[in-house]
């Protein structure tokens, strides 16, 4: 019998869209604009990052309206955001059947203690975190892929490399345990032991785990890419350019070829304006996105 | 010959990592093919899962595709899953995008319809019997001519072929452990 949404097949879409980026569009034209430029997939939004960054307020999961535009645009998979912990704006998102739900600290959470139990549902998850023990909660909640918090909507790729550096040392650190410390290990990084347990047989996360928050060049994502992330998000740092096809084109082309400093240098000509970014030390802690998630 | 074979993977973008370990842990050697002077180092080439649109534009700004379809031609076996299948196919229902046109046969893209629709099962290959098969938005064949042997069928789509020394799979063996469709298509290395 034909097994649907089962733990394969969520881990299975995330494993497809592995060494290709996602980008973040607002509109029906952005999403084909992507898709032409070869995203794997698009995130649809009502706003971008960096806009939701000035607007302030609270930021929820788009109209589905929007949504709906941008799955009949496309023929590439569609993620769509939902709030940290906001199980309804998921139920409502899998109904759309939307192919990936970020729930996601970009918008402001709507639970400030429990995410969304994401192993009731079909439809698949992708969540932030800044270390092992919070990608390894996510997993543990059903998550079937993790990316990287990074400081969205800044354009400023320090806070992904801060996060992927911190996942790669706590991985390490556990490989190397003998059996009988990984307990207390998992005391210490606030983790599921089972997934530990994993971590630990497997050298690295048992999804696959994708950079997010604040890349906004080619070098940025073959620098993510190099540090071992699988694939890349790019939100505002595309259509927040002066020349967004282009640079879409060639941030995913620097994500295949991010071994290859020639080709790096190619695609990273004449590209434009890229978005202008933000110092992480001029935004507030309680204002920083990647604070959010528990 | 199976055991000393080189079997390039092309590693545009997709699951091409799961591809290597399928075929490395089958005793064969492999190789990430991502220029086109990669492909003098094969005997073979897996054209893995992904997305189709994005691979084919990287196969075309990159100089592969004419030198992909030239070791077809050459007789160079080939398999492509998914993504792989479609870029394989001559036709592709309602859609002008790139790709290498190799067999004989017309697919339909997600044509089990969006990743909630995704499933797994068990299903029944010709020539090789049960496997476990998973389809990730995955397409199917609707019709094949030529050469074009049906290998197997999924409550009557067909989800597999072989066209002389090429095959296509719409489902994912690389995602199991399963090592039966990766046995099979190394015996077609001559």
């Amino acid at each position: 019998m034909a097994e649907k949404g089962s733990l394969k097949v969520k881990t299975g879409l995330a494993q497809m869209l592995k060494g290709g980026v996602i980008m973040d569009v607002t509109t029906a034209e952005q999403a084909k604009i992507a898709e032409a430029a070869g995203a794997c997939a698009v995130m649809a939004l009502e706003r971008v990052p960096a806009d939701i960054r000035a607007a302030g307020g609270i930021a929820r999961m788009a109209d589905p309206t929007i949504i709906m535009q941008i799955m009949e645009a496309v023929t590439i998979p569609v993620m769509a955001k939902c709030r940290i912990g906001h199980f309804v704006e998921a139920q409502i998102l899998q109904s759309l059947g939307i192919d990936y739900i970020d729930e996601s600290e970009v918008l402001t959470p709507a639970d400030d203690k429990y995410h969304v139990n994401k192993n009731e549902f079909t439809v698949p998850f992708v969540c932030g975190a800044r270390n092992l023990g919070e990608a390894l909660r996510r997993i543990g909640e059903g998550a079937a892929m993790i990316r990287t918090k990074g400081e969205p909507g800044t354009g400023n790729v320090v806070e992904a490399v801060r996060h992927i550096r911190q996942v790669n040392d706590e991985i390490r650190w556990v490989s190397n345990l003998p059996k009988d410390e990984l307990m207390t290990a998992a005391k210490e990084l606030q983790a599921p032991y089972e997934l530990v347990l994993q971590v630990a047989k497997l050298k690295r996360l048992p999804v696959v785990n994708f950079a997010a928050g604040g890349i906004a060049t080619p070098a940025d994502a073959a620098l993510m890419m190099q540090l071992g992330c699988d694939g890349i998000f790019v939100g505002s740092g595309i259509f927040k350019s002066g020349d967004p096809a282009k640079r879409a084109k060639s941030i995913v082309a620097a994500t295949t070829y991010y071994n290859d400093p020639q080709v790096l240098a190619e695609v990273s000509r004449d590209l434009g304006e890229p978005m202008v970014g933000i110092d992480i030390s001029t935004i507030r802690p309680e204002e920083r996105m990647q604070e959010r998630g528990w | 010959m199976a055991g000393k074979a080189t079997v390039g993977i092309l590693a545009m973008q997709g699951a091409f990592i799961e591809h290597e370990q399928a075929i490395k842990s089958c005793g064969a050697k492999s190789l990430q093919v991502r220029r086109a002077q990669d492909l003098r180092e094969i005997d073979a080439l897996i054209i893995p899962g992904g997305e189709s649109t994005t691979m084919g534009k990287l196969l075309e700004q990159f100089n592969l595709l004419e030198e992909i379809k030239f070791q077809a031609e050459q007789g160079m076996p080939m398999w492509g899953t998914c993504a792989g299948m479609i870029l394989m196919a001559k036709e592709i229902e309602n859609s002008d995008q790139i790709r290498l046109g190799l067999m004989n046969i017309e697919v339909k893209r997600n044509a089990y319809g969006r990743q909630v629709e995704s499933f797994e099962t068990a299903l029944e290959v010709k020539d090789i019997g049960i496997t476990r098969a998973v389809f990730i938005r995955a397409p199917y064949v609707q019709k094949v001519w030529g050469d074009a042997q049906v290998l197997a069928s999924y409550e009557d789509k067909i989800v597999m072929v072989r066209e002389n020394h090429l095959l296509a799979t719409a489902f994912h063996p690389e995602l199991t452990t399963k090592k039966e469709i990766p046995e099979y298509f190394l015996q077609m290395i001559k």
